[in-house]
């Protein structure tokens, strides 16, 4: 029974945000700024007309894009900076100057050389995910004991061997954090991305709305599946830390 | 008198034994003059120093010092993981260069692989092997350290015990000729680590392999060991080499047993009472 | 990861500058090669920048978008951080409080720039409120955590010692919990750094995202679009830098096992 209030209790929360906000709205004059009510309508007049899947749909393409192209390039990258010393000493300066950018900042350039369209976006992504990912492949390498590489290699394993069947296995659990992480990073991004450079998606439909017509309601609609969509990719990439395999990595030790 | 009588009587069923087993030993290991300093930002620390050690084919050899006297560091340079700045290893003639794995090391905790089940660990140096092989090897060692039962679980859900016991299943599987184990029984509870010689000693006899035993707990190595090594303090000599000339299984409360305790606590300098 | 071969002292410095100066002739060479009018050459950028520094408009550039930076920070921490230590004090508030904070959380900053538009108008306080909104969220759940993760053994050890709550809190919790704050506070910082660039390419007319925007939209100068942009991430690496020393005091350091 109490178990079934404690699991209520952030639904009442919830709810009582969404009541305060409904009457906030309710008692001003001029109603500019949407109610939750509104915002639900919103919601569905998306889906009516079809634009609710169209743009949910091609802000997770771009996402997916950029994303998964920055992690099958950062990712070995990062793995063999971390492997060899003297590289990671190398590029770690330029890529602690490069990080700090705002992907946003490399809008002028992307546009100059991709143009505006969803290249352009994807590339933002990409940038958003790239430096990222690299960096937590390099801590990850830094992190694996040097028991167990000692250890491969007192088996005779050889080089390839022991990046395979031994470093790849050590670095994965935090590599799955990394990608959690930089996959957050990217959803906010590629949002930016789309309200400055693109003509589809949600980040747009934030700045349409507003542009044509102070449809607020759809503002904050968009905020809301913004959000929503957010969340559930980060439970999904969470489920992947539950794998037996992996959980060794996030275990108190 | 008598006692002396007595004590001759126990040494004549004793000495032939192991004077006829030194005999049949040839020598496995010979460390020759190996010395190790190791450079920190233009600090020079000796670790080592002119150490010579020969170990027999089959013998049971412990190296005992106080933490930080650099056994651990010796046993690396024996195993190949470092090169000493001075002095060659040899094992049956053949200069040590790297480590290989006919000579597997034992470490102190978290050795074990933790994304591979036991299974997994045991057969990890046995890629060269058919399937069918593996399985067989794997199953037989898994038996020898008793881990039944236990073939799919990880290490995170074994005890420290099994997971030391995992480490040396995982060494045996490929069959070495030396083990190098660095306080394998370091991070264990003292009854486990009773139990865990115990099971070592066993494994040694059914094994007969060469063993090199690095501790800093003068009783577990005068239980385990046919010799001690005892070393002094950084920068670390050979002290002495103490013959522990007890058949097995050993009464850890004999006479001979005290007496060779006694000299190797008054080798170190430590009073034995409390 | 070749544990027998240490590198020297002088490769420190060595190969980074190396690695620095084969980017800029790569660079420039493929500037040159392409025979491009529009993208600039490394010596554009640093005639650029002189340009800039002339006109005395780097400084304030940087300036700007720092103390935007500070104040919607500073407003972020602030408020974040005892709300963070209440909610790793509290697991019952946590648990209700957190399913709103995860899913907030993921609405990028830019996304609520109609509203706050609407909420603050154009200009510098709009800025500020998205910086604020970046860096809330990271500071509460490294807050949070870091109270969590404070071993229950130092609350009984303090309990122990007959401290009362707010004391417990001040004395025991915060201290243990700072090191892991510390981390939240970097990193918020570097989210705070990227934000207030995004939002001055849309909201306001100076700062060091505004200088990327205009020096494009004017003219086409890219040589000052690199220029900002070379700023912008070489203020990010010195305030990380400082973050970094920060973490490093005795003080604070005492939490850490791990470098990362």
């Amino acid at each position: 029974m109490i178990d079934c209030f404690a699991r209520l209790r952030p639904v009442a929360f919830i709810v009582l945000i969404l009541t305060i906000w409904h009457f906030a709205i309710h008692y001003q004059k001029v109603h500019l700024l949407p109610t939750p009510l509104a915002v639900a309508g919103g919601v569905v007049e998306l889906a009516q007309h079809g634009l609710l899947v169209k743009y949910v749909v091609a802000s997770l393409f771009r996402v997916t894009w950029g994303f998964a192209g920055a992690a099958i390039l950062a990712i070995p990258f990062g793995l063999a900076l971390g492997w060899h010393r003297r590289s990671g000493m190398a590029l770690n300066p330029l890529i602690q100057i490069f990080r700090p950018i705002s992907p946003l900042a490399w809008i002028p350039i992307s546009i100059l050389w991709f143009g505006v369209g969803d290249v352009s976006a994807i590339f933002l992504i990409f940038l958003a995910s790239f430096l990222p990912l690299t960096v937590t492949a390099m801590n990850a390498v830094a992190s694996v004991s040097p028991v167990h590489i000692n250890a491969a290699r007192n088996f005779g394993l050889s080089q390839s061997q022991l990046v395979s069947r031994v470093l790849y296995p050590a670095v994965a659990p935090q590599l799955i954090v990394g990608l959690r992480i930089t996959l957050g990073v990217a959803w906010l991004v590629v949002v930016a991305a789309e309200m400055i450079a693109v003509n589809s998606g949600l980040g747009f439909l934030i700045v349409d709305s507003r542009n044509a017509g102070n449809r607020y309601d759809l503002v904050v609609a968009g905020m809301v599946l913004i959000g929503v969509i957010g969340w559930l990719l980060d439970l999904g990439t969470r489920s992947l830390e539950k794998v037996k395999s992996l959980r060794w990595g996030y275990s108190e030790d | 008198m008598g006692s002396i009588i007595a004590d001759s009587t126990v040494l004549k069923s004793v000495v032939p034994e192991t004077v006829s087993r030194k005999k049949v030993l040839k020598t496995k290991l010979h460390a020759e003059g190996i010395s190790m300093v190791f450079n920190s930002d233009g600090n020079r620390v000796a670790v080592l120093e002119a150490i010579d050690l020969k170990v027999g084919e089959g013998e049971f050899v412990c190296v005992l010092g106080p933490s930080g006297c650099g056994k651990s560091t010796l046993l690396n340079i024996i195993a190949g993981f470092i090169s000493p700045t001075c002095g060659q290893v040899r094992i049956d003639g053949d200069a040590v260069r790297g480590p290989d794995p006919r000579r597997i090391f034992v470490f102190q905790e978290r050795g074990v692989f933790p994304w591979l089940t036991v299974e997994g660990n045991i057969g990890f140096g046995l890629f060269k092997l058919s399937k069918a092989e593996r399985r067989e090897r794997i199953a037989h060692y898994v038996k020898l350290v008793g881990l039944q039962g236990f073939e799919k679980a990880y290490p995170q859900e074994l005890s420290g015990g099994m997971k030391q016991r995992l480490e040396v299943a995982r060494a045996l599987a490929v069959n070495p000729d030396v083990l190098f184990m660095d306080e394998p029984f370091g991070a264990l509870d003292s009854i486990t680590r009773l139990t865990m010689r115990g099971e070592l000693l066993r494994i040694w006899r059914a094994e007969r392999k060469t063993i090199v035993f690095v501790t800093h707990d003068i009783e577990e190595s005068i239980q385990l060991a046919d010799r001690v090594v005892v070393m002094s303090a950084r920068p670390a000599r050979i002290q002495r080499i103490v013959n522990i000339d007890i058949s097995h299984p050993r009464d850890i409360s004999s006479r001979r047993y005290l007496e060779l305790r006694d000299g190797i606590f008054e080798q170190i300098g430590l009073a034995h009472k409390v | 990861m070749n544990s027998l071969v240490q590198p020297a002292k002088w490769e420190k410095y060595f190969w980074p500058l190396l690695a620095a100066c084969t980017f800029l002739m790569l660079w420039h060479f493929l500037v040159k090669w392409s025979h491009t009018k529009i993208f600039p050459s490394p010596f554009n950028v640093e005639r650029g920048m002189t340009e800039l520094m002339h006109k005395g408009l780097l400084w304030q550039y940087v300036l700007d978008s720092l103390r935007r930076v500070a104040s919607g920070y500073l407003m972020a921490a602030v408020l974040a951080i005892p709300l963070g230590l209440l909610l790793g004090w509290y697991p019952g508030a946590a648990s209700v409080v957190d399913p709103v904070i995860q899913m907030v959380r993921p609405i990028s900053p830019i996304a609520w720039i109609p509203l706050s538009i609407v909420w603050f108008g154009v200009g510098d306080r709009a800025a500020t409120f998205l910086i604020f909104l970046a860096s809330f969220f990271p500071i509460v759940v490294a807050s949070t955590n870091g109270v969590r993760n404070v071993p229950s053994m130092y609350r009984r050890a303090g309990r122990n010692f007959g401290l009362s709550p707010v004391k417990l809190i001040a004395r025991v919790i915060f201290p243990a919990a700072l090191p892991q704050i510390m981390i939240g506070l970097r990193i918020a910082f570097g989210i705070a750094w990227l934000v207030v660039v995004a939002a001055e390419m849309i909201a306001v007319d100076s700062g060091l995202g505004y200088l990327v925007i205009d020096s494009r939209n004017s003219g086409k100068r890219y040589d000052l679009v690199v220029a900002a942009m070379i700023l912008i991430g070489l203020t990010g690496l010195g305030l990380d830098v400082v973050f970094r020393r920060i973490e490093k005091l005795k003080s604070v350091r005492w939490g850490f096992q791990n470098e990362s």
